[in-house]
C-alpha cells in the first residue's frame, strides 16, 4: 500500500546568525494510512522540524517530501497554503485558539476556506464539537474553558475539514495528567474508529503508548528501534 | 462576508484601544468635515454670487466714499439697468454687542439690483413715503421680534445726528425675505435722504454703488467704462464684480484655503501615524494568531487582505461617524449666520470618504505587509 507520508533523504539546516545548524540528516520515513505514529526524542533532536516538513509548514534543504500523493517540497508558498487547508489538521501544544472567537467560531475557521454554505459549515462544526465531547461549550470563549477543553476545541478545529493527516505537536505538553489522558484517549479513538492518520510529536512516554508506532529521533537521525531498545 | 466575524473579532481584540483610535478618527474627520465644509462653503458662496452685479467703491479705500452725484453718471453707462448705493451706518440695537448690518440706501433701485430679494411693493412705497422708514430683513426682524409699524432706536458709533445724538429712531415700514443670503448680509436699510439730512457730517457720500447690468458677459467692459469715466478725478473708482469683491474681503481675514488645508493636513498627518501605530501594535500582538491562520491554510494574500480590511473598517467607519456629525452641525443651522441656507456640500463628503480610504490603505499596508511576510515556523516558535 502506498504510504500517506514518505520522506526520502530529507535534510534540513538553518542559519542561526552566521552558523549553519544541521537539524535533520538524510531522514527516510514512510507512514501508512491509518497509522498513529509517535515521534519522540530529546529537545533539539529535530522532531518538530520533521513535523513541520510533513505538515508543509517548512521546506527541506534537500530530499523529497511526499504527503497525500503530492510532492510538497516543490510547492510554492501559495500552493502549500491551499494544500494544507485540504490535507492537514494541526494540533498545537498551547492550543493556539483565537481568543476573541467562541469555540464554535474557532472550529469554523478552517471551513471559511471552503465553498461550504453557512448552514453546512454550522453542521460540520456541530459534528466536530460533538466528536470531542464539547457540544455544550460551543458558545464559550477559550478563556472560559479549561486547558483540556481548549485542546479538545483545537482537535475539533483540526478535524473539521476532514484532513488526510492529523499533525500534533506535543498535544499534552501543557495539560495535567488527567486531561492528558483524556486527550490521548480521544486521539486514539479518532485513529481507531475514524481511521485518522496521526503523526504526533511528544516527550511523554505515556502519551506515546497510545500510538501504534513509536519512532525516536536523535541529533537529526531516526534511531534504529532494536538498537535503541538494546541500548 | 464569511470572514466578517474574523475581521470584527480582530478589530475589537483590544476594545479600549480600538475605541480611542476610533474617537481620534471621528474627531479628525469632524474637523475635516467642518473646515473643508466651511472652505467649500466660502468658495460656493463666492461662485454663486451674482455676476450681473458690480460694486463701485473709491479706488483708494472703500471708507473714503464716493460723491452721491456719481449715481446719475453711472446709470447712463450703456448696459446698466439699475443703480443703487450703500453707505455703511454701523448700527447696533440697545447694546453695542448687538451689531446690526445697517446701510443707508435708495431702496427702490436696490431691490432692482438685488432681484432675488423679495419684498412687497407696498413696503417699497411706504419706504419712499416715510423719511424715517426702515426696511428690515426677515431673520433680523425675527431675532428682535420686530414687526411693521414698530419704532426702533438704532445706535451708531460713526454717525451722530445734527442734534448730537448717536441714537437714530426708525419706523419699520417693511420686512423683506433674506433667505437667499446668510445673516451677515445687510438687512437693515434706511433712506439715504434721511441719513443725509439728519447726519452731522458726511451725508453726501456713499461707500458702494451697486450696479445691476443687463448682460453678465459685459461685466468687464462696463467696469472699465465706469472706472475710466472717473479717472483722474478727485474720487477715482474701482469697479468689481460681486465675487471679486467677496474674494477680496475674505483675503482680508487670511487665506482661508491655506489655513484650512494646513490644519486638515496636520491633523490627518498625525492621524496617519496614530492609526498605523495602532494597526502595527495589533498585528504584532497577534503574530502567533496570524501564524495559526496560515497554518490552517490561509494564504499570505488572504492574511494581508484580512489586516487591510480591518484597517479599512476602522478608518471608514470612524470617518463616516465624523463626517455625519459634521453634516449634522452644518445642516443644523449653526452656520446659517455665515452661509444662509447652505448645507454640507456633497463634494466634502466624497473627499472625506476618499481621504478615509487613503488613510486606511497607507496606515494598514505596512502591518498588513508584515503579516503577509510572516514565516509560520518562526512566528510559532516566537522568533
Amino acid at each position: 500500500m502506498t504510504p500517506v507520508v514518505s520522506l526520502r533523504n530529507v535534510a534540513k539546516s538553518y542559519l542561526r546568525g552566521k552558523q549553519q545548524v544541521e537539524v535533520l540528516h538524510g531522514v527516510d520515513l514512510d507512514i501508512a494510512r491509518g497509522e498513529f505514529l509517535a515521534l519522540m526524542g530529546p529537545s533539539g533532536s529535530g522532531k518538530t522540524t520533521m513535523l513541520n516538513l510533513i505538515a508543509g509548514l517548512d521546506q527541506p534543504t534537500s530530499g523529497e517530501v511526499h504527503v497525500a500523493g503530492e510532492r510538497i517540497d516543490r510547492l510554492s508558498r501559495a500552493a502549500l497554503s491551499t494544500w494544507r487547508s485540504q490535507h492537514i489538521g494541526f494540533v498545537f501544544q498551547f492550543y493556539n485558539l483565537l481568543p476573541v472567537l467562541t469555540a464554535e467560531a474557532n472550529v469554523e475557521v478552517p471551513l471559511l476556506l471552503t465553498n461550504l454554505s453557512r448552514s453546512e459549515r454550522r453542521k460540520r462544526v456541530e459534528t466536530a464539537l460533538q466528536l470531542v465531547g464539547l457540544s455544550d461549550r460551543g458558545k464559550h470563549k477559550p478563556n472560559e474553558l479549561s486547558g483540556g477543553q481548549q485542546q479538545r476545541v483545537a482537535i475539533a478545529r483540526a478535524l473539521v475539514a476532514d484532513p488526510t493527516l492529523l499533525v500534533c505537536d506535543e498535544p499534552t505538553g501543557d495539560l495535567d495528567r488527567r486531561s492528558a489522558e483524556e486527550i490521548m484517549n480521544l486521539l486514539q479513538a479518532l485513529n481507531r474508529t475514524q481511521g485518522k492518520t496521526i503523526v504526533m510529536v511528544t516527550h511523554d512516554p505515556k502519551a506515546a503508548e497510545y500510538s501504534s508506532r513509536e519512532l525516536h529521533l536523535d541529533k537529526g537521525r531516526l534511531v534504529d528501534e532494536a538498537a535503541r531498545r538494546a541500548a | 462576508m464569511k470572514y466578517f466575524g474574523l475581521i470584527w473579532a480582530g478589530l475589537w481584540r483590544k476594545r479600549a484601544r480600538t475605541l480611542f483610535t476610533m474617537a481620534s478618527i471621528v474627531v479628525a474627520f469632524l474637523l475635516f468635515g467642518l473646515l473643508q465644509g466651511l472652505n467649500t462653503g466660502f468658495n460656493t458662496v463666492i461662485t454663486n454670487l451674482n455676476v450681473d452685479r458690480l460694486y463701485v467703491s473709491a479706488k483708494t479705500n472703500m471708507t473714503d466714499g464716493l460723491p452721491i452725484a456719481y449715481a446719475a453718471r453711472i446709470r447712463n453707462v450703456p448696459g446698466v439697468r439699475a443703480v443703487s448705493h450703500w453707505t455703511y451706518f454701523g448700527g447696533y440695537y440697545q447694546n453695542a454687542k448687538n451689531a446690526i448690518p445697517a446701510f443707508a440706501t435708495d431702496a427702490e433701485p436696490l431691490f432692482k439690483v438685488y432681484r432675488e430679494m423679495k419684498i412687497k411693493p407696498e413696503y417699497l412705497e411706504a419706504m419712499q413715503k416715510t423719511r424715517t422708514g426702515a426696511l428690515v430683513g426677515s431673520e433680523l426682524a425675527k431675532k428682535y421680534g420686530w414687526k411693521v409699524g414698530d419704532r426702533v432706536p438704532i445706535g451708531t458709533s460713526i454717525w451722530t445726528t445734527k442734534q448730537g445724538s448717536s441714537t437714530w429712531m426708525f419706523d419699520i415700514v417693511g420686512i423683506f425675505d433674506t433667505s437667499s443670503y446668510g445673516g451677515g448680509f445687510p438687512s437693515f436699510y434706511l433712506n439715504q435722504d434721511y441719513f443725509k439730512e439728519n447726519s452731522a457730517f458726511g451725508g453726501n457720500i456713499v461707500h458702494y454703488y451697486l450696479v445691476g447690468i443687463s448682460d453678465p458677459h459685459q461685466a468687464t467692459s462696463i467696469s472699465k467704462q465706469i472706472d475710466a469715466m472717473f479717472e483722474n478725478s478727485t474720487y477715482e473708482t474701482r469697479t468689481q464684480t460681486e465675487s471679486a469683491l467677496a474674494q477680496m474681503q475674505l483675503k482680508q481675514i487670511g487665506d482661508i484655503n491655506f489655513i484650512v488645508n494646513a490644519i486638515v493636513g496636520a491633523v490627518l498627518f498625525t492621524l496617519l501615524f496614530l492609526t498605523a501605530n495602532t494597526m502595527m501594535q495589533s498585528v504584532r500582538e497577534r503574530t502567533p494568531e496570524l501564524a495559526v491562520l496560515k497554518t490552517l491554510g490561509f494564504s499570505d494574500t488572504k492574511v494581508l487582505a484580512l489586516v487591510l480590511i480591518e484597517a479599512l473598517a476602522l478608518c471608514v467607519f470612524a470617518a463616516a461617524i465624523g463626517l455625519l456629525l459634521a453634516t449634522l452641525v452644518f445642516n443644523s443651522g449653526a452656520l446659517k449666520v455665515i452661509f444662509g441656507n447652505f448645507t454640507m456640500p456633497l463634494i466634502v463628503l466624497a473627499m472625506g470618504s476618499g481621504v478615509a480610504l487613503i488613510l486606511a490603505l497607507v496606515s494598514g499596508l505596512p502591518p498588513a505587509w508584515r503579516a503577509r511576510q510572516l514565516n509560520i515556523v518562526d512566528a510559532l516558535a516566537g522568533r
